[in-house]
């Protein structure tokens, strides 16, 4: 018996489709809302049934309701809602469903038929940096990303540039959505509106438009998202260390945790939700520096991500400069060479760590010459744009260079002293359980993920650069190894990609597509997006540490 | 240095003697270690590498070990070991990855006798073996095991834990080859020291690192391995596959574990995070610690018993930059402290009420519960030494059983299913609930509904029904017994109350009910009322009210409204006293409990509330009640609530709380309202309401009360497949993707609502179940189950 009741079916999918995981009622309450918009969406949460036949349908429901609104007669753009077209629009670029993007495209083409003023795109791909041809040139899986259609309704850019690295996505979806949609101490539109405070901080208009939309999404008031002043004192209340963690965390201190979850403290927060906050912001801190540092162009349904204005004659979409396409011939020659160059110190490192000793004071140099050494970092974006500028608070809060060893000395974190895996995980994992688990995880795969091959080389054992990397970026966040060798980084890091890891660690929002392109110039994209996943997650990494310390002080 | 002369064997464990002691180190430690003889202790951290002798009365600092200007990495210790042959002989682990030995004969300044940088991170551990004078152990970061001979100046075997850090090994005290590690991934390794090429045993230990593992004193084969996971497991390594013998679960990862010498089942632990006592437990009894050391103000690091053979004495290092010496008596005992007595009520009122057995078996009376005589655990056969084992606790358990017409709690249930508490306007609210009370024949809380409404309604608004009903009545309503009334208010103090109502229900091994006992003697015509109602809060009132007749009659007949009364006059008195002090409740109080007119208040304390109501009525007659803002009333409506809190009623206590919302709010504490909100919440919960339990953990505004139900509410469930627990989505198996829970109606995969036959473990969306069985009492799957749902 097949008797199917379109209802309860349909709040099925939403429940399962629609990004609210398994909170039946916010799912039920949030499909109502939007069939309520425009008919034409109900059909699109059928798009991502995991049944094809069930997909036909809501694909042909979705061509009628399109097509009904076309057939009857009003004018113009009247007859399709702004959302749905751009609803349409997004299917037609980014779905991995080809019959859904086929039929999207086909859609708008015979709304444009019609005489409907129809947007179109104006990037081309998810990322500024990287053509799109070459995007789909080094393949990104496919399966993950339709699983990722179909569990969560859309394939953000984010998630079309990690696709190059499968098995770092699934868990960053995971713990992503753990953070955002699972049961927690905080309601899910403040987990949306946090996020996109802390995303404001980096002038992030990516992330703050997802999370805005995610935000109202969830049932947020409106009138937040225009200015901070309106969200609730105790949201506000994180502003400082929200500051802090983004640009200094090595200035939190456990005061800074007392302000918030203090007794008397009004308002009041619990170690619970304050954990939360906190992870939710590092988060978001260390996608900004993700979002800036591979380039990633507005979703369609963006604002700046669309246009209802027809293409002017020679003017073709925003389209990147492909790094290799630009450079010539000769420094063609001159890329292949610095790979050669790398692998052999690579090699040479890891023999030479066995003979030489060097005294202590030598290694502190050496760990205080990779922190403060001065690269310079562009300052060419000028002011943020305003959607995000009233979401900040002391704007002129910079990452700040440390000062040459000497004067003021600041304060250096031993990596021995408080770890991730002897203490921040146990913290975490108390006070928010299963996070601990998730970012323990992405941990792993982050520092594990290798496919042993480096630009047009295979078989290569990469670890030495990938650790170079990270405790590199830990260098500059002031968190030093005992047990590691700083000298390496200066090997093994070429200057343009220190200025490329700092730029994006420490100021992303100054990223440009030539510090992108100066860097590793013959490595595959995949590798330098891998390169950006170090990046981000030893960020992530080093902004807890300095947090969680805090916090297990303050509970001493 | 020279040598230190030491006349001391290994089993005279008498030479060691000492008190609790500790002394000011001057950085933080990561590990200590003791000497064979138990006279020093070498201390070693970051900053600090140190040898402490261990006299009478204090620490004596024998030797810095740390010299030089600017001391290398070298010195900074993440482990130190001290040799059990060689006295003189030291080993520290550094967090630079260097594995340095120490000769404490050497005559230079620096001791530093060997040097070993063949790890290239952090070396976690180091381990001497128990008997070879020359062979040292290490374990790295780096995923590496090490051997070394101290003749050489290498390693003479490497062992490989497939990059997978090593956070402990611990050669074994009964195979000469034989040694654990223990691994980041939650694995333990056994390997053979002359097979450096493949481990001889591996399995996994614990979910998440494996801290800290050590071999069992007396050679039996037990390996104790401590994890992040909170929990210490102890391990049978003689059998063919490593079997868990013990499990203790602590409350936070554990760092060290140490057997403590000469107790077969004691072992030491310390935590690595936000806990800093030293806990020594009884494997045997893993719910509660045997002893526990205090001491500490911040994590400790480093536990070691002092002497190997004797079982008094543990030392430990800290974070908190302080050395102590613990004396086993000093320690505090938990056992001591918990609670030896239990009480717990049941669904149907019974209660069960387990003590000590000395504190029972003075009554004659009691009976054997059935099945509930296990006083002797079987391993406490023999107690060598009473403070060396659990205090020897047998309880006795007393199961009281009420009868069950007498106690019902029907009332409980339907109030609790049909109150309103948000939703509608207040009023609506307190007249609904007022409703639902009188309906149950509840009439003094339901008098206190309407009264609530009338107090904290906007008077404009006032709907002329409540009052008018009751001020009809006012009219009619004789003058009397106002100094019965006086008596009452009285004899109700409440201690001597409480105290009563203590002890009678601890004599009362059968009857629960004094109240309703002593009803059914005294009051025959009143026994249908009360046996429907049998509710708790009248009960100790009950019991006390007894030898007065008239009064007991009055309050009940009151409720079968034969006989009106109230006390017009006090109603009125009350007002004009709150005429002449209105912004002074306190005072008005303190004049009822002087005059019997007023002594209304305390009426309403214990159950007199129809009286009471009336006088509160009066008050906000229109003419006065402008002049009384609502928050006028505000204690005396705490009083109320705490009043039913006590009595047991805490349902509505909560539910006033809830529907009163902020306008009483912030007159009661927050821990008292957690605690009501709690009991509440408990209470709904065995009655398994648990849709009015959700209702009012979200409608509660107590922070810890909300948060009830944001967490672990993930209910993990393993795809009906495979067998295995699925990670990603509900209704798909990652690892045999197959759909696991699929519509026996439909076919297709179920998101939402799951429904399924127990007898048959068909099922699919509920309402397509549902709509099958209209038709058909037969499984839908068609496997001929006839299915039953309840």
């Amino acid at each position: 018996m097949m008797a199917s009741h379109p209802g309860t079916d349909f709040t099925c999918k939403a429940n399962g489709g629609n990004s609210s995981g398994r909170v039946p009622g916010s799912g039920r309450h949030q499909s109502e809302s939007e069939s309520e918009l425009s008919p034409a969406l109900k059909s699109l949460a059928g798009l991502c049934s995991r049944d094809a036949e069930e997909r036909a349908a809501a694909l042909d429901e979705l061509s009628q309701a399109v097509l009904l609104c076309l057939g009857v007669d009003r004018p113009g753009s009247a007859r399709l809602c702004k959302q749905t077209l751009l609803h349409l629009l997004r299917l037609s670029g980014s779905c991995p469903l080809r019959e859904v993007r086929g039929k999207a495209t086909e859609l708008l083409r015979t709304a444009q038929d019609h005489g409907v003023e129809v947007p179109r795109a104006l990037a081309l791909g998810p990322s500024a940096f990287i053509h799109a041809k070459e995007m789909m040139k080094e393949g990104p899986d496919q399966d993950i990303l339709v699983e990722s259609f179909l569990s969560s309704g859309r394939v953000d850019h984010i998630t079309m540039v990690m696709a190059l690295h499968p098995a770092y996505l699934s868990c960053f979806l995971r713990t992503q959505h753990a953070l955002l949609e699972l049961d927690g101490p905080l309601p899910r539109h403040w987990r949306h509106y946090i996020a996109l405070m802390a995303a404001a901080r980096h002038h992030c208009s990516y992330l703050v438009q997802q999370h805005s939309a995610g935000f109202l999404e969830a049932g947020g008031e409106e009138s937040w998202l225009s200015d901070l002043q309106h969200a609730p004192s105790k949201l506000r209340s994180l502003q400082t260390l929200n500051k802090l963690l983004a640009h200094r965390p090595w200035l939190i201190t456990q005061q800074h945790i007392q302000e918030l979850v203090y007794p008397g403290a009004d308002p009041r927060w619990s170690l619970a939700e304050l954990i939360h906050a906190v992870v939710l912001m590092a988060h978001a801190h260390a996608l900004c520096s993700l979002v800036w540092g591979c380039g990633i162009n507005p979703e369609p349904d963006h604002i700046g991500g669309y246009t209802f204005q027809p293409p002017s004659p020679g003017h073709f979409p925003r389209s990147p400069h492909s790094p290799a396409h630009e450079d010539g011939r000769q420094e063609l020659v001159d890329g292949a060479m610095e790979v050669e160059v790398l692998m052999k110190r690579m090699v040479e490192l890891q023999q030479q760590q066995e003979e030489e000793e060097c005294t202590q004071e030598e290694m502190v140099t050496r760990f205080e010459r990779e922190r403060s050494e001065s690269i310079p970092t562009a300052r060419v974006r000028g002011t943020p744009p305003d959607l995000v500028l009233h979401l900040v608070e002391d704007p002129e809060f910079r990452y700040e260079d440390f000062a040459p060893r000497g004067e003021q000395a600041p304060p250096t974190m031993r990596a021995q002293d408080y770890s991730w895996e002897d203490h921040g995980y146990s913290l975490v994992n108390r006070l928010l359980p299963d996070m601990g688990q998730l970012l323990d995880e992405k941990f792993q795969v982050v520092s594990n993920l290798t496919y042993h091959r480096m630009a047009m080389h295979e078989g290569v054992d990469t670890h030495t650069l990938r650790k170079a990397l990270w405790n590199y970026i830990h260098c500059l966040y002031g968190i030093r190894y005992d047990d590691y060798d700083y000298g390496g980084v200066n090997v093994l890091l070429e200057r343009s990609l220190k200025v490329f890891v700092k730029t994006m660690a420490c100021y992303p929002e100054q990223t440009t597509v030539r510090i992108y392109q100066a860097f590793w110039r013959h490595f595959r994209h995949s590798e330098k997006i891998h390169a950006n996943l170090i990046v981000m997650e030893a960020r992530l990494q080093a902004a807890l540490l300095y947090t969680l310390r805090a916090i297990t002080h303050y509970m001493r | 240095m020279e040598k230190m002369s030491r006349v001391t064997t290994a089993l005279s464990s008498s030479a060691v003697t000492g008190r609790t002691m500790f002394c000011h180190l001057d950085a933080p430690a990561n590990a200590i270690s003791v000497c064979r003889d138990a006279t020093q202790v070498v201390v070693a951290g970051r900053n600090i590498f140190k040898i402490y002798a261990l006299e009478e009365e204090q620490f004596v600092e024998k030797l810095n070990l740390r010299v030089g200007r600017k001391p290398s990495l070298n010195f900074s210790c993440a482990d130190v070991m001290w040799h059990q042959m060689e006295e003189n002989l030291l080993a520290t682990a550094a967090t630079n990855g260097a594995v340095v030995t120490w000769n404490l004969g050497k005559p230079s300044r620096n001791k530093q006798d060997q040097l070993f940088t063949e790890h290239k991170r952090t070396v976690n551990k180091v381990c001497f073996h128990p008997t070879e004078v020359y062979m040292l152990l290490s374990g790295s970061q780096d995923g590496f095991m090490k051997c070394f001979d101290l003749r050489k100046k290498e390693s003479v075997s490497t062992f490989s834990g497939q990059s997978e850090s090593v956070r402990d090994v611990q050669f074994s005290m009964k195979d000469y080859f034989t040694f654990a590690a223990s691994f980041e991934n939650g694995n333990v390794q056994l390997w053979d020291i002359r097979r450096p090429d493949r481990y001889e045993r591996m399995f996994t230990a614990h979910t998440g690192p494996v801290f800290c593992c050590d071999w069992h004193p007396d050679d039996r084969g037990w390996l104790a391995t401590g994890g992040r996971d909170k929990m210490v497991k102890v391990w049978d390594m003689t059998t063919n596959r490593a079997k868990e013998v013990y499990c203790v679960q602590t409350i936070a990862s554990v760092a060290r574990v140490k057997w403590r010498p000469e107790r077969k089942f004691h072992l030491a632990t310390c935590s690595m995070m936000v806990d800093h006592n030293i806990y020594v437990w009884d494997v045997r009894r893993p719910f509660i610690p045997f002893a526990t050391f205090e001491e500490h103000k911040d994590v400790t690091t480093g536990i070691v018993w002092r002497h190997q053979h004797d079982p008094h004495f543990l030392l430990s290092g800290s974070k908190d930059s302080t050395l102590y010496q613990h004396m086993f008596k000093d320690a505090t005992r938990p056992v001591d402290k918990a609670n030896p007595e239990g009480l717990c009520f049941g669904l149907f009122g019974d209660l069960a009420f387990a003590a000590k057995e000395s504190l029972i078996s003075s009554d004659p009376n009691r009976k054997p519960y059935p099945g509930g005589d296990r006083r002797y655990p079987i391993f406490f056969f023999k107690k060598p030494d009473p403070t060396e084992q659990f205090a020897h606790v047998s309880s006795a358990l007393s199961v009281f059983e009420t009868d069950l017409d007498s106690n019902r709690m029907d009332w409980f249930v339907k109030t609790a299913q049909l109150y309103l508490l948000s939703g509608k306007p207040f009023a609506e609210l307190c007249d609904h609930n007022a409703k639902v009370a009188q309906e149950l024949k509840r009439p003094q809380v339901s008098t206190t509904w309407t009264m609530l409404r009338i107090m904290f309604s906007d008077p404009a608004n006032l709907t002329t029904t409540g009052p008018n009903h009751n001020l009809s009545k006012l009219g009619t309503l004789p003058l009397m017994n106002s100094f019965s009334m006086k008596e009452m208010g009285t004899g109700m103090g409440t201690e001597s109350r409480l105290e009563r109502g203590k002890g009678e229900s601890r004599q009362d091994n059968i009857h629960l009910d004094p109240g309703n006992s002593h009803i059914s003697n005294n009051k025959e015509e009143n026994e249908e009322t009360e046996g429907s109602e049998g509710q708790a809060e009248y009960m100790f009132g009950d019991a006390e009210l007894d030898d007065d007749d008239d009064l007991y009659s009055m309050e009940h007949d009151n409720q079968t409204e034969e006989q009106e009364y109230t006390l017009p006059q006090e109603a009125f008195q009350l007002r004009h006293e709150i005429m002449d002090n209105p912004s002074a409740p306190e005072h008005l109080q303190q004049d009822k409990s002087d005059s019997p007119h007023v002594s209304g208040n305390e009426a309403e304390v214990t159950c007199l509330t129809p009286i009471e109501s009336f006088s509160l009525i009066s008050i906000s007659q229109p003419l006065f009640s402008p002049h009384l803002p609502a928050s006028f009333f505000c204690p005396i409506v705490r009083e109320m609530l705490s009043y039913y809190a006590e009595q047991g009623d805490v349902q509505m206590a909560v539910s006033v709380l809830i529907v009163l919302g902020d306008r009483i709010r912030k007159e009661i504490d927050d821990l008292t309202q957690e605690h009501w909100y709690m009991s509440y919440i408990d209470l709904l919960q065995r009655f398994e309401l648990w849709n009015v339990s959700n209702e009012v953990i979200k409608l509660s505004t107590c922070s810890a009360i909300t948060c009830l139900n944001q967490a672990s509410t993930t209910l993990h469930i393993n795809c009906s497949n495979c067998k295995r627990p699925m990670s990603n989505k509900g209704w798909i198996c990652d690892r045999c993707h197959q759909c696991a829970s699929v519509c026996a109606v439909c076919h297709h995969v179920v998101k939402g609502l799951f429904v399924w036959c127990q007898g048959c473990s068909h099922g699919g969306h509920l309402e397509h179940i549902m709509n099958w069985l209209k038709g058909s009492t037969h499984c839908p799957a068609g496997c001929g189950h006839l299915c039953e749902y309840t």
